[in-house]
């Protein structure tokens, strides 16, 4: 069994809207998957088709080598953890109260935490550096701690994959970076499989071992960042001029947005 | 690394342990103070011999106070946990069931109940429930889809539904001319008195057991704090939990209702008391809301029978002068 998840002939409409149409992929175990296309392209509802959150209609998704709908809540959550964009924050639960809660998949119904439960979480909260948090409340915290916080949760979770919506999204550069490198520590480090939805198409060609382009709910391009970064499928994705020419810093795509008022000096 | 989290058992056993001790203290005062007088000593005496019915006060001790204590109890731990629950699950700190108007859809259930002439169990128990699940039901599809997550339109449902339940038992009495109209009057500001002590036993029988069943999914309630999605995705089932919490929250709010009328603001003032003490995790919270809760309300019960030289305030005035301002200071925090 080589691949984390493997999807066939995924169909899935809210009511009469379709939202995804003949997806078709699967992601190698231990590899780093981000999925990435314009607003509404179905990203999102795929990402929650994976992790059991919404039931796809037939068993078109095995997840470790088993249909997500033969599995119980607890036990995929003990294989699969999720963590979601906008991650309310109404009540003040403290960090290290948070990052325990990701054990309750291994725990009895009242969640009663045992010595090795504290240090599971203890090693969670150290491997994403929030260390000094600990007895802070979440909503006390700036949005990259906060997104450290939900991180070390799922890791917490011990699963073989973690899915992330958007886990980057309004946050600084410096910890959108931190972010992606925890990502890939984890995935070098632990062995976890980590799948992202993602809106920065850089990031995306700076991290990813394969990608997913998906495009008014249907597969657009899958694969290598190289071969599906590129300037002709980019611009008919997201329907805007842009650049691809190689990074200086590594070998991958980097993509560069132009300006309307740019655009006779590139209309090459 | 320093952690200060204490283990959940050795925090619960002491939340527990020092709130035990309030109880008791408040079962003491609620039998001792009374309008016809304080009775430390007679109270103390039969504590300590277990002589009881041996003069006039121990019959006024035992037979009138010691009954509406009970009942106070119940009461107070029921409307606690309903706040908590309502809380929890619709992750909205400003929920409560008289907010909701949960309470009030009840109270129009039983008010039917007992101008139909029925006893007060199961006829008008029933009737209550029925009604109160009614208006859990228009609530949930009032401020459903999106906006449910949003704190306003949750709260101002709650308040229409209110005023509608609030209009129909205004008509309901005015149908009313005969002696029965005091009754209901009296009852709709929150009645603790005038129950005998099987009534308060059958009304034990039917919350306990809830009580144990909120406990069990204290955890869940913690988790599903944390968004729907979140909480799916680490193994709740919500579906089953929010049907189970909701259906039995209604049925603890319809069986107080029924018993002693809407009595308000008590599931607001309690949850929020014991968060800002112990935190926000929901197993400590729930024994914390059940003890508290019952201390809670027979001090209200105590002061609602000693403030006025004859008579008695209903409690359920008590309550709302306390809560009513702790509602407005909420809504004015959440609203920075």
């Amino acid at each position: 069994m080589r691949s984390a998840i493997q999807i066939k002939d995924l169909h899935f409409s809210y009511k009469d809207l379709t939202v995804l149409k003949n997806i078709s992929f699967s992601i190698k175990k231990e590899s780093f998957y981000i999925i990435i296309g314009p607003n509404g392209s179905g990203k999102t509802t795929l990402l929650k088709l994976i992790s059991g959150i919404i039931n796809p209609e037939h068993d078109s998704i095995h997840v470790l080598g088993k249909s997500v709908l033969n599995y119980s809540r607890k036990t995929l959550a003990r294989k699969l953890a999720f963590v979601q964009q906008n991650q309310p924050v109404d009540f003040s639960f403290t960090v290290f109260e948070l990052v325990l809660m990701g054990r309750s998949p291994h725990m009895g119904m009242l969640g009663v935490e045992k010595e090795k439960d504290i240090d599971i979480a203890t090693q969670a909260i150290s491997f994403t550096a929030v260390d000094h948090l600990v007895d802070r409340k979440l909503d006390q915290l700036s949005g990259g701690e906060q997104q450290r916080v939900f991180l070390a949760r799922a890791i917490c979770q011990e699963p073989e994959i973690i899915l992330l919506d958007e886990p980057t999204a309004s946050l600084d550069l410096s910890h959108q970076i931190r972010i992606m490198d925890l990502m890939r520590k984890l995935m070098d480090e632990k062995g976890i499989t980590v799948v992202m939805v993602s809106h920065d198409v850089n990031l995306a060609a700076m991290y990813a071992d394969e990608l997913l382009l998906l495009s008014k709910g249907r597969m657009m391009k899958k694969g290598k960042p190289d071969k599906v970064l590129t300037f002709q499928t980019l611009e008919k994705a997201y329907d805007c001029k842009l650049l691809v020419d190689e990074s200086p810093v590594g070998n991958f795509p980097r993509i560069t947005l132009v300006p309307h008022r740019f655009l006779k000096d590139t209309n090459q | 690394m320093n952690i200060n989290s204490p283990f959940l058992l050795k925090k619960m056993f002491f939340v527990c342990m020092i709130l035990m001790g309030a109880l008791v203290l408040s079962v003491f005062l609620g039998l001792s103070m009374g309008s016809s007088g304080y009775e430390f000593n007679a109270v103390l005496k039969s504590f300590l011999t277990g002589d009881v019915f041996h003069s006039k006060t121990d019959t006024i001790i035992w037979h009138i106070r010691f009954p509406r204590v009970l009942l106070s109890i119940l009461v107070g731990a029921a409307l606690s946990l309903g706040g908590l629950v309502f809380q929890a699950l619709l992750r909205n700190p400003l929920a409560e069931p008289y907010i909701l108007g949960i309470s009030g859809g009840s109270a129009i259930g039983a008010i039917l109940g007992i101008l139909a002439g029925f006893s007060y169990f199961p006829g008008i128990g029933l009737f209550s429930f029925v009604g109160s699940m009614t208006t859990l039901a228009l609530i949930l599809i009032l401020s459903t889809g999106h906006s449910i997550l949003k704190k306003d339109s949750l709260i101002l449902s709650g308040v229409m539904v209110n005023a509608f339940c609030g209009a129909i038992t205004m008509f309901l009495i005015s149908l009313t001319l005969d002696s029965r109209l005091h009754n209901v009057m009296f009852w709709l500001m929150g009645d603790l008195s005038n129950l005998d002590i099987h009534q308060v036993l059958i009304l034990a029988v039917v919350l306990l057991p809830c009580f144990i069943v909120i406990f069990v999914f204290s955890h869940s309630m913690n988790l599903m704090m944390l968004g729907k999605d979140s909480a799916q995705s680490m193994g709740v089932n919500i579906k089953f939990v929010t049907l189970i919490l909701l259906g039995i929250t209604s049925l603890m709010v319809s069986a107080t209702v029924s018993t002693c009328g809407p009595i308000g603001f008590v599931g607001l003032v309690i949850p929020h008391l014991f968060r800002l003490i112990i935190g926000q995790d929901n197993r400590v919270l729930v024994p914390a809301c059940i003890l508290g809760g019952g201390s809670y309300m027979i001090l209200c019960d105590i002061l609602s029978r000693t403030l006025p030289e004859h008579g008695e305030i209903p409690p359920g005035v008590i309550t709302a002068i306390i809560g009513a301002p702790l509602f407005i200071l909420l809504l004015i925090k959440t609203r920075r």
